[in-house]
């Protein structure tokens, strides 16, 4: 889940997730900030990559072991 | 595979990753992709997983990061530029049983304070020292920092940083290790998901070895300036790896021996 | 040195500086933060040597500047504790920033200003030239010091409990302003009996010492970029000064009451003033001396009152001329006032003095 209203559109989180799940929204927030949506959400695997990179921590991640999927 | 609901998901018990609660509410005030505010998250969260907000004490520079202490949830003192490591030292010695962090830019550290970050490491005080190093300026606006590297371009070095004029950056992580006084002495780095995870296990270090009163832990972490490097924080990111990094290598530079 | 034991009942035999030192131990000082300059580096001497961590736990470290000693103290008073550090003029200058942040974050402290010669490393002789620098609040902004001006090593031990327990009543610094005579001259002197350092449970609750789950965490800082409430802090601070003003003016009067004409002295010239009476009055001139002891808050309301009395006051002071104004301001052109003073060290006589005072007065 991202904060959309604390993103600051630094994209960090963007280069860092190994499954190209996330990329910038062509909408803004408040701030007039691009901020990051998950693109492709079914392929998230819950690494935590982008939430850990994120400088403004706006990310939280939800894994569900059992079912073996994930939503970012 | 749409076949799992998402609220099934998004469940408090499926956090595997949330914002630390020694990080207040507010927004940080830091540029995208500020290496500010990566390193404030992580000390937040190695002091909330060592659970000692209630015993530590940090103290906040002169520069971007005059406000830490609207960020992180433990009391603070603001210290003049470069003096922050005088006031660690006191705090340190009355209230020895406290953990004690000051957090500086490269021109509190580097320049104005550099007579009292070399004394503070001489003396060895049991503090943990944080040295945000971006080779720039960058509240101020801009202007050549100590650790700007040759030829780089800033507001006061419009043609770029002359090393005939104004001298060859400074190594000051180098130049601490050498005292004895310091105990653990390392170079980290917070602008890929992994370098972020190595930094917090260098802070984690640099608190927990406050304990044994053994010396200063000094946690260099080289950043990006976007605002003052003038670039995008994808773009910054990069410029970081292919310039900052041969001439401030990654590392630990002095580990407490087994 | 002396055995402690007696120093509470019997006079000892001490120099000033190291009266400070000891007075600083028994006032149950937390921490000691300084950096040597003649002519006070005894203060630091005596404490390293007489072991106060053993005694009391008691502190004692030489910072490797005076910029650096200041912003421990800094730290220290941050933290809630009992710190203070001593100086001489230059060092004190150093120390200008530092004082400003400690009075902007509202700290207590005690900085020992021991006065030598100025401008610039001047000498290492007496002198009263920072009266300037420590009343009317030496570093930048709205802010000033409470200033006690002792004037004999007795005064010098006194000042140091008072000058604790004003800092934390008023969360303000405080200036111990002593000159160098003061400091190297033995006096005897009698010490007040131990009091204890404060015990943890018993830092005052705005101090950093650890955000426990059942407050907001304290942050002492001087900075707020909201020019409102930075306005409403500084109105603040004019009250806390109003408030110093209405309750803490000390001052000392010899020979006042029949007084035609005044001098107006502190510390070490105020005791070559006594000689000066002694030596107007068997010359047949009533003189008398005011003394004031804080020079902020300067006793404006006494010194104006003996305006109406007296015909002169000549202000005698180690300097080009610093409390001379406030003395002016103080009698309002009630009445002439005028400066005698010997500077760089010197120091004047007390027959020069009553010279000038028949030839600036009297006539002649």
């Amino acid at each position: 889940m991202v904060d959309t209203e604390r993103c600051k559109g630094c994209e960090l989180c963007v280069i860092s997730c190994p499954t190209h799940v996330i990329a910038m929204s062509k909408n803004v927030n408040s701030k007039g900030y691009h901020y990051a949506y998950m693109e492709n959400p079914d392929a998230c695997n819950g690494c935590t990559n982008c939430a850990v990179v994120c400088p403004d921590g706006v990310i939280t991640v939800y894994r569900m072991k059992v079912e073996e999927k994930t939503e970012v | 595979m749409a076949d799992i609901d998402i609220k099934d998901i998004v469940k408090e018990e499926n956090i595997v990753y949330k914002k630390t609660k020694v990080l207040t509410d507010k927004v940080m005030h830091y540029c995208p992709g500020c290496g500010h505010s990566t390193t404030h998250r992580i000390i937040a969260e190695v002091i909330e997983e060592m659970g000692i907000q209630d015993k530590t004490i940090g103290i906040a520079p002169v520069g971007c990061s005059v406000f830490m202490y609207d960020y992180i949830d433990v009391d603070t003192q603001e210290a003049a530029h470069g003096r922050a490591p005088a006031l660690a030292t006191a705090i340190k010695r009355l209230l020895p049983d406290r953990f004690v962090f000051t957090y500086q830019g490269d021109g509190d550290l580097a320049a104005i304070g550099t007579a009292e970050t070399i004394h503070a490491c001489n003396r060895g005080e049991n503090i943990t020292m944080i040295f945000i190093n971006n080779g720039i300026y960058g509240m101020t606006g801009g202007q050549m920092a100590p650790t700007s590297l040759e030829g780089m371009r800033t507001s006061t070095t419009p043609y770029g940083r002359d090393p005939g004029l104004m001298g060859h950056p400074i190594k000051m992580t180098e130049l601490v290790a050498q005292l004895p006084g310091t105990y653990y002495v390392t170079r980290q780095a917070v602008h890929t998901p992994n370098l972020v995870r190595k930094t917090k296990k260098a802070i984690r270090k640099a608190f927990e070895y406050q304990k044994l009163n053994k010396g200063v832990s000094f946690v260099e972490v080289v950043s990006n300036c976007n605002s003052g490097w003038k670039m995008t924080p994808v773009k910054a990111v990069k410029w970081l790896d292919e310039n900052m990094l041969s001439f401030y290598p990654l590392g630990d530079i002095k580990v407490p021996e087994k | 040195m002396k055995k402690l034991k007696n120093m509470e009942e019997d006079f000892v035999l001490m120099k000033g500086n190291e009266a400070l030192a000891e007075a600083a131990i028994r006032a149950g000082a937390d921490g000691y933060f300084g950096y040597p300059i003649t002519p006070q580096s005894e203060v630091m001497e005596y404490l390293t040597a007489a072991k106060p961590w053993e005694r009391t736990g008691m502190v004692v470290l030489q910072a490797e500047s005076e910029v650096s000693a200041i912003n421990m103290l800094y730290g220290g008073a941050g933290a809630g504790k009992r710190v203070m550090t001593s100086s001489s003029s230059p060092g004190i200058s150093l120390m200008q920033e530092g004082i400003s942040y400690i009075a902007g974050a509202e700290l207590p402290v005690v900085v020992a200003n021991v006065v030598r010669g100025g401008p610039g490393l001047g000498t290492i002789q007496p002198s009263q030239s920072d009266y300037f620098q420590a009343t009317k609040g030496g570093g930048h902004g709205d802010y000033h010091l409470l200033v006690l001006a002792p004037s004999s090593v007795q005064e010098m031990a006194d000042f140091m409990p008072l000058a604790f327990d004003l800092a934390f009543k008023y969360r303000n610094p405080v200036m111990i302003l002593s000159d160098g005579a003061i400091g190297q001259m033995m006096e005897k002197v009698k010490f007040q009996p131990q009091r204890p350092r404060m015990k943890d449970e018993e830092l005052p609750d705005w101090a950093t010492t650890g955000k426990k789950p059942d407050r907001e965490r304290n942050i002492i800082t001087s900075l707020d970029l909201d020019p409102y409430r930075q306005e409403r802090f500084n109105r603040k601070l004019i009250e806390k000064y109003q408030k110093m003003k209405e309750e803490e003016v000390r001052y000392e009067t010899f020979q006042c009451e029949d007084a035609e004409y005044l001098f107006v002295a502190y510390g070490t010239s105020s005791r070559i003033c006594q000689k000066s009476v002694q030596l107007a009055r068997e010359k047949g001139i009533k003189a008398g001396l005011f003394r004031p002891i804080t020079l902020f808050p300067f006793p404006e309301k006494q010194v104006g009152a003996l305006a109406d009395q007296v015909r002169g006051m000549l202000s005698v002071e180690m300097s080009a001329g610093q409390m001379v104004e406030d003395v002016r301001l103080a009698t309002n052109g009630k009445v002439p006032v005028e400066h005698y003073g010997r500077m760089g060290g010197v120091i004047p006589a007390p027959d020069e003095i009553v010279e000038v005072l028949i030839q600036k007065f009297i006539g002649g």
